[in-house]
């Protein structure tokens, strides 16, 4: 008991460590729920045994006797609970309040949720998978879903909201950069982030990191998230984003039928729609299919893709690292047959 | 019981009953027909426990299927690199080269940013060990061993979609099932259904035509489940018949949060239309439970005097009369939003999501209650019967089953904490259901001093009836987490949650199921059960269930995601802990059926009242007659047994025919 109360002062019983500023409050007061739950559980499982034991059936005729009722202890187990609950709600609540309300001084980074993964915008533009912000700093996150509803889940900050589609939601944190150890020699340390609201197919695979940082590595870490795709190609930027956007999640790239189309071969190929035309998939087919999902129906293929937020930059990139897929992308010659390819296409579309 | 078992039924003061009057109603008529046309509430009760048995069956299949799919490799996502590293060796083994263990590593080296400097340092690998290798051995190159590479995460991909859509499948169909086909119908439709009019001293419920009705109505709701489960299996065994007929499965939650449920393509229409049907029958069983105890309770049964378990259906009815009808409108609108777009709940067409939220648990907060209730009013007969003693507190319990049907309707917020509603309404949310804990505590104390200077003797009622007090105090008590609005945000929508239903709905309310049928039983078939193995069954499920679900309150605090087909590595060792519980609950509750099937086949001839109950259902012969009784008997106080006494030579109580006139006068009236 006394090595329990003793933990209790650092964290709550059975909880992870908790990181966010307020995530002590919350474990005070789980901590006090779960001695009051031991407790009654204690006597009530404890009176059932004891009564088991002391009152058992002697004979069959037995006739026990007995009140069978006493207002003054229906009132006293009725007031006893009560104080004790509505103590508890107005704890809880102070609490609540506290996680609600981000301070005006937030620093404000938009989360984008889809199915299935995370994508983190920071003022300056930047964006991430993983959610990097700088401790000692309190951050207000503002929520939007593209598709349907997400849920943003950190356990070591207890923090949760919704993200819900056709409305922002918000929320906020901060992390105490010497209590959870992130130090100059020790700059960064990560946190799971979960979807806690079930959003499909991969709903279990949509986890990220929180990254925190100190205030300057989260500077340096920002001046580079902000050009992610210099020094590479466009096919090999595309090819990063493949992954990193999960892309690879419904399209594979050796021709084998997932959720989506295989990009294997699909450039300067025709490609069958559901209104019944075969248009030739180009540059302008890839882009529109990137940037407005399911607008083209194709044959066999279940409408769920979602529209995933990218920059100009990045739907290029993609762009080209899809037609890289194909034989017919030979952008070093042999440009005329690709030419023709987008000429036989213009007619069947239109 | 004792050796010397009676083979002759015996009436309420003991003596054989005579041939000519051996009516019963499993007998007294004959035929399929004369079950699927019966009119008998008995008879109903009976049907509809072959039918929600059933599908607690498949329910249990798809929660066995669930917790072992979580105990797989692939459930671990941490095992993903280990599974791709091992596809690339047998795929490129599989060409006929072979590939050193160091290229695999390297090419799997995480957090490796400089592309080129990998593929030089794979490449070195490659020319030594193609350099010392024989002549006959062929190494891999390394365009291949990329190829291989890429191969084997599409591999992966490919069975991680397999392995989620399984597991959503599973736990939606597990829930669905469980909740519209088993926990809601379980206790009032029937064990109500049986002993409601008994109860009462009445030869049948008010209207016995809608109750056949409400029958037909769970059956016609079931075959839309049946529906959507043979789609769902016929489109996975032939995929081609998804482009003919349209998806099959369920793969929304039992919850059918929009705007999920309005893009999946599984066979959401079929199983929402199905749980509309089902609506129906609940109300009908309702209104026939409402009208039976306001109009057909004999002369000196007051509303105080009624039995505690007509109380608790009483309630139960009221919800389910004001509540269902708003799941089913729900469930149109849901319908309608996907047939035709009329964007109530689909922000890209102009509607809230959150609305939908509203709907549902305005409706299923309070379905809740439907659950637990009747299983309170069972625990309320239980206890004070196997105590020999007058239950505590009556007047309090029946009002507290009144007082959380009431406050029942207004928490169904407290589903809502994270979805962005605002802070007062999660005040008002919160504070209203801490208050449901008030009546939910009464109830446990007052079965406790019930016991209190008792005459406690554990048959397997007793035993079912103490394990739900065990189940609901932990179910109870961490509601109150759940309420709590601080402590509630994080433990939203995680293991904790999952735990703290199943503490609730399931364990305590299959718990007081059980606890009713094995009370009921000998009064339902006539026939003894085994109790030595009654009670080893209890002893299964309760330790079952207790390790399948207590370790989720801790994986769920540790911050395990419900709903999560894989999972990081830290939480393995709690899923496989909860799955072994799993199965040890299974064989549990095959071993519950097999004593029944038992007692079915072999089971010797039961008392009138075996366990020295006085509600009414045990003033009539095991298994009762047609019309239950000819004349209804006296009613008098049903928790007073000072008037049964022990009568060893057919192993039940009975009544004194001279000291009880008027039970002699109805009993003889039986007769004529």
């Amino acid at each position: 008991m006394i090595s329990i109360l003793a933990q209790a002062q650092t964290k709550g019983i059975s909880l992870p460590e908790g990181a966010s500023t307020y995530a002590g409050q919350v474990d005070w007061l789980w901590n006090y729920l779960t001695y009051v739950s031991v407790f009654f559980t204690v006597v009530i499982a404890g009176l059932m045994v004891l009564f088991i034991l002391r009152f058992p059936r002697k004979h069959p005729d037995d006739q026990p006797h007995g009140h069978t009722h006493n207002t003054a202890l229906e009132v006293t187990w009725t007031i006893i609970p009560l104080i004790i609950v509505m103590s508890i709600f107005l704890w809880g609540f102070r609490g609540f309040l506290d996680m609600a309300t981000p301070p005006a001084n937030s620093y404000e980074v938009l989360v984008t949720a889809y199915k299935w993964g995370w994508n983190f915008t920071y003022p300056n533009g930047a964006t991430s998978e993983q959610l990097h912000v700088p401790a000692d700093r309190p951050i207000k996150v503002v929520l939007e879903s593209k598709d349907v509803i997400h849920s943003f889940y950190v356990p070591a900050f207890r923090i949760k909201k919704d993200v819900v589609p056709g409305r922002y939601n918000e929320t906020w944190f901060e992390v105490d950069a010497t209590r959870n150890g992130i130090t100059l020699d020790a700059p960064e340390k990560e946190y799971d982030l979960f979807c806690a609201e079930y959003c499909g197919l991969n709903h279990s695979r949509m986890v990220s990191k929180v990254v925190v940082h100190t205030p300057d590595s989260f500077t340096s870490w920002l001046e580079a998230a902000s050009d992610q795709g210099a020094g590479l190609t466009p096919v090999e930027y595309g090819a990063k984003l493949y992954k990193s956007k999960t892309c690879a999640q419904c399209h594979s790239l050796n021709g084998s039928k997932l959720i989506g189309p295989t990009f294997k071969d699909a450039y300067g190929y025709p490609i069958e729609l559901k209104d019944g035309s075969s248009p030739i998939i180009d540059d302008n087919f890839i882009r529109q299919a990137i940037v407005q999902p399911n607008s083209h129906g194709v044959k066999g293929y279940q409408p769920v893709m979602p529209a995933i937020p990218l920059s100009d930059q990045e739907v290029t990139a993609l762009v080209t690292f899809i037609k890289a897929q194909s034989d017919k992308y030979q952008p070093e010659g042999g440009g005329e047959e690709a030419e023709s390819g987008d000429e036989a296409k213009a007619e069947p579309e239109q | 019981m004792s050796a010397t078992q009676p083979t002759q039924q015996t009436d309420i003061f003991g003596k054989p009953v005579d041939e000519q009057h051996k009516d019963n109603y499993l007998t007294h008529q004959r035929g399929l027909m004369s079950w699927l046309f019966t009119l008998d509430h008995k008879r109903i009760g009976i049907m509809y426990m072959i039918a929600v048995l059933s599908f607690f069956f498949v329910g249990g299949v798809f929660a066995i299927v669930l917790r072992v799919m979580l105990t797989m490799p692939i459930a671990d996502a941490s095992n993903q690199m280990r599974f791709e590293m091992n596809d690339t060796r047998n795929i490129v083994e599989s060409s006929g080269a072979t590939v050193p263990e160091e290229a695999i590593k390297l090419l799997y080296e995480p957090g490796v940013t400089d592309a080129e400097a990998q593929q030089q340092k794979i490449e070195v690998v490659l020319t030594d060990a193609a350099s010392s290798a024989g002549a006959g051995a062929k190494v891999v190159e390394y365009p291949e061993l990329i190829n291989a590479r890429d191969a084997a995460a599409q591999k992966y991909t490919q069975d991680l979609t397999n392995h989620n859509t399984f597991y959503n499948q599973s736990f939606t169909l597990h829930g669905a099932v469980m909740v519209f086909l088993f926990i809601i119908p379980a206790i009032p439709a029937i064990i109500g259904n049986f002993v409601l009019p008994l109860m009462l001293g009445a030869k049948d419920v008010a209207f016995p035509r809608l109750n056949l009705a409400s029958w037909y109505c769970y059956m016609g709701g079931a075959l839309f489940f049946l529906w959507v489960l043979g789609k769902g299996i016929l489109n996975f065994l032939v995929p081609t018949l998804e482009g003919v007929w349209g998806g099959g499965g369920l793969d929304t939650g039992w919850t059918f949060y929009t705007p999920y449920s309005t893009e999946t393509n599984t066979a959401v229409v079929a199983a929402t239309a199905g749980a509309f049907v089902l609506g129906f029958s609940s109300i009908l069983t309702a209104v026939n439970f409402i009208a039976s105890i306001h109009m057909l309770r004999p002369k000196g049964m007051t509303w105080f005097r009624m039995p505690l378990m007509l109380w608790a259906l009483y309630a139960t009815a009221v919800i389910q009369i004001l509540a269902t009808p708003v799941l089913a409108i729900t469930l149109l609108l849901l319908i309608a939003e996907r047939a035709f777009g009329i964007g109530i709940f689909d922000p890209a067409l102009g509607g809230d999501p959150i609305l939908y939220q509203h709907f549902f648990w305005f409706y299923s907060h309070p379905a809740v209650y439907i659950m637990i209730l009747p299983a309170m009013g069972i625990v309320s007969e239980v206890i004070s019967v196997f105590s020999r003693k007058h239950i505590f507190g009556y007047a309090f319990i029946a009002c507290s089953s009144m007082a959380i049907a009431i406050l029942g309707f207004l928490v169904w917020g407290h589903h809502m904490f994270t979805s962005g509603q605002s802070e007062l309404l999660n005040a008002v949310f919160s504070i209203i259901t801490m208050l449901v804990a008030i009546p939910s505590a009464i109830k446990v104390f007052n079965w406790l001093t019930t016991m209190y200077n008792g005459s406690i003797r554990l048959d397997s009622p007793m035993l079912y009836a103490l394990g739900f007090i065990w189940l609901f105090t932990i179910g109870g008590l961490t509601g109150i987490y759940c309420a709590t609005l601080a402590v509630n945000i994080h433990i939203h929508d995680t293991y904790f949650i999952v735990a703290h239903f199943h503490y609730v709905m399931v364990g305590s309310t299959l718990f007081a199921f059980l606890a009713g049928m094995h009370y009921w039983w000998p009064k339902m078939f006539g026939k003894n059960y085994s109790e030595r193995w009654a009670r080893w069954g209890w002893l299964l499920v309760f330790v079952g269930f207790n390790i399948t679900f207590f370790i989720q309150f801790i994986m769920g605090a540790l911050g395990m995601p419900r709903r999560y087909a894989t999972y990081i590595d830290k939480y393995t060792i709690y899923h496989h802990i909860s799955t072994g519980g799993s199965l040890i609950l299974t064989v549990g509750l095959f071993l519950v059926l097999f004593v029944w099937i038992h007692s079915l086949l072999k089971g010797k001839q039961s008392p009138a009242n075996p366990w020295g109950a006085n509600s009414l259902e045990w003033h009539t012969i095991s298994p009762p007659p047609h019309a239950n009784f000819d004349h209804a008997p006296p009613a008098t106080d049903p928790y007073d047994y000072s008037h049964w006494r022990w009568r060893p030579e057919i192993a039940g109580y009975v009544l004194n025919e001279d000291s009880e006139p008027e039970e002699k006068d109805a009993m003889a009236r039986n007769d004529s």
